[in-house]
């Protein structure tokens, strides 16, 4: 295997004071798809924003981001830009706030085109064509012409998806893409999102916090709880032998779709996800969790190779 | 069982005039609910599936009796729809009135409607019933997390005493770790008060979960209706089938561990 398309060390993401993020490591892999497992509040998206260098104004990334050598967060805003849209590029839940609403969609998935490849304004407008073409947007050249609010939930989100893969990136990142959508739309979405990364071979890293898309969209998994990765490995590992306490409380407490549960009562976990910054000292699950001993008031370390877990008494 | 249902539901159509574009055209009509027949009995359990836009929301609204229908008629056959008839909705932030303690909130449906009832022995039965400590009754919405302000709402819903209980999306905006909790909630007032549940969701599991009856919508129609477990093994409308196959499946579950 080459070397990996990104590594992640020690990422912390203030919000003032407050650490949301608390040391993040991940990697991935050339070609991998991996899914980021976590609640609200558990950090996920804002992991993924501080790779992208698209933080909110006031909040602060730390810690190394590795990308084909360099340490992203060690680059000049301009660096960083050029990045961005071009090999790093990202598609987000709600796409009718992340299009602009004043500009034809033809021109909008001709940008990144136009800015990074410096392609002419009739060599850009034949490309998203293609683009539309290639995510099977019914009618693209009469929707080149569209606006926005004139195409519906999962049209829009096929032109994000086009503009996210018109510079065929080396990684692309997808918060919550199908969220916002219908079952049926979803489905649909999903199946051209992985078959267009599996035809680049683009590092996908896909956000979730329904883990039965991860399942069937994603390799690897990372699962995130109080801003830490908490659990990590083979997507079939990790689903079927869980070792965190949280990991097997959250696939516990999915109602089966195939079969109909003997008693009619879910496994629930108790209380709640703590507020920014409100969590626990230690690990950040332990006030949830039912094997709770005076140890984790300490942070455990994330440990092992294959599938690690951070918890001090983590399941067989 | 008695011979009529309770709720019967005959040819309901609902449309809704949409804002005039410009003011030369004329306004544009949406069916929202189109030529539906159901019947609910007493502790029946049916739920609603189906696209945004299907027409679920229209129709709970049309059971509440918010809105009367524009063809069809819905036929209560209990004596006061008002009390017997209570609802959740989706989002319990929005649901909740910020400046109402949780005992104003909770006991308003017995005041608005005149109910006699001891009213703190009423709202300890009801906190107790939904799993909310009675230290809660004093406190603000706002000092309470997504799935206790769900609580919050059940136990308003609760507190006429219902014969119906509806429920649009209750937990689609609560967190994964909180929805299992709400959920069990449900189903055991469901059984503790012989409750009958119509429940909205886009999600099947937790349709198939609480419901013994699912009815399908698209574009305002019930294009189906089945027992659940009969629907999961033979849909017979093209477009269940799709919804079906659309579900996102676990494909991997770890196997149930003896407890510890």
């Amino acid at each position: 295997m080459s070397a990996p398309a990104l590594e992640v060390r020690g990422l912390q993401v203030l919000v003032g004071e407050t650490e949301a993020v608390r040391g993040v490591d991940f990697t991935l892999e050339q070609g991998a798809r991996t899914g980021l497992i976590g609640e609200s509040g558990s950090g996920k998206t804002l992991t993924a924003l501080a790779v992208m260098d698209l933080l909110p104004d006031g909040l602060v990334a730390r810690g190394e981001i590795w990308y084909r050598g360099r340490d992203l967060l060690r680059l000049s805003e301009r660096e960083r830009s050029r990045l961005r849209g071009d090999r790093l590029t990202m598609v987000f839940q709600e796409p009718l706030s992340a299009l602009d609403p004043l500009m034809r969609v033809g021109d909008q998935v001709a940008e990144p085109l136009r800015l990074h490849r410096r392609l002419s304004r009739t060599e850009a407008r034949a490309r998203a064509r293609e683009l539309l073409e290639r995510v099977q947007l019914p009618d693209p050249v009469e929707r080149l012409r569209a606006y926005p609010h004139q195409l519906s939930g999962g049209q829009r989100q096929r032109v994000m998806i086009a503009m996210a893969v018109a510079c065929s990136p080396d990684i692309l990142i997808a918060d919550e893409p199908t969220t916002a959508l219908d079952v049926t739309v979803q489905a649909e979405i999903l199946a051209l999102l992985e078959r267009l990364v599996r035809e680049e071979g683009t590092t996908l890293l896909l956000i979730t916090h329904d883990l039965a898309i991860v399942s069937q969209v994603c390799d690897q998994v990372l699962v995130m709880y109080g801003g830490r990765i908490v659990e990590a490995g083979p997507t079939a590992e990790v689903f079927s032998h869980p070792r965190h306490p949280y990991t097997l409380a959250l696939l516990e407490a999915i109602p089966p779709i195939d079969q109909q549960l003997p008693n009619g009562r879910l496994t629930q976990i108790p209380g709640a996800v703590p507020g920014l910054g409100e969590f626990p000292s230690g690990c950040p699950f332990r006030t949830r969790c039912l094997r709770e001993t005076s140890c984790c008031s300490t942070m455990p370390e994330m440990a092992g190779t294959s599938h690690p877990v951070a918890c001090w008494h983590p399941l067989s | 069982m008695s011979s009529s249902p309770l709720f019967e539901v005959r040819g309901v159509t609902k449309r809704y005039r949409l804002p005039r574009t410009s003011v030369f055209a004329r306004r544009r009509e949406i069916v929202a609910v189109s030529r539906v027949d159901l019947d609910l009995n007493d502790s029946d359990s049916l739920g609603l599936v189906g696209d945004s836009g299907a027409g679920k929301s229209t129709l709970l609204r049309l059971l509440l009796g918010l809105e009367p229908p524009d063809e069809g008629s819905i036929r209560y056959q209990g004596e006061w729809r008002r009390r017997e008839v209570q609802i959740v909705f989706q989002d319990p932030t929005r649901a909740l009135d910020p400046r109402m303690t949780v005992a104003e909130i909770v006991l308003e449906p017995l005041r608005v409607l005149r109910l006699r009832e001891p009213m703190s022995t009423r709202l300890s039965e009801l906190l107790d019933a939904v799993g909310l400590p009675r230290a809660a009754a004093d406190r603000y919405p706002h000092e309470f997390s997504g799935g206790q302000r769900q609580r919050i709402a059940i136990a308003r819903a609760l507190a006429p005493r219902p014969r119906v209980l509806l429920a649009d999306e209750p937990v689609s905006a609560l967190d994964v770790s909180v929805r299992a909790q709400i959920l069990n909630l449900l189903h055991d007032l469901r059984d503790l008060y012989g409750l009958a549940l119509v429940l909205v969701s886009h999600d099947l599991s937790v349709v198939r979960h609480l419901c013994d009856r699912i009815a399908v919508m698209h574009r305002g129609e019930v294009v189906e209706q089945q027992q659940t477990q009969s629907l999961f093994t033979a849909p017979t409308h093209p477009y269940t089938v799709r919804l079906l196959e659309a579900i996102p499946r676990l494909r991997w579950r770890p196997s149930p561990r003896p407890s510890e």
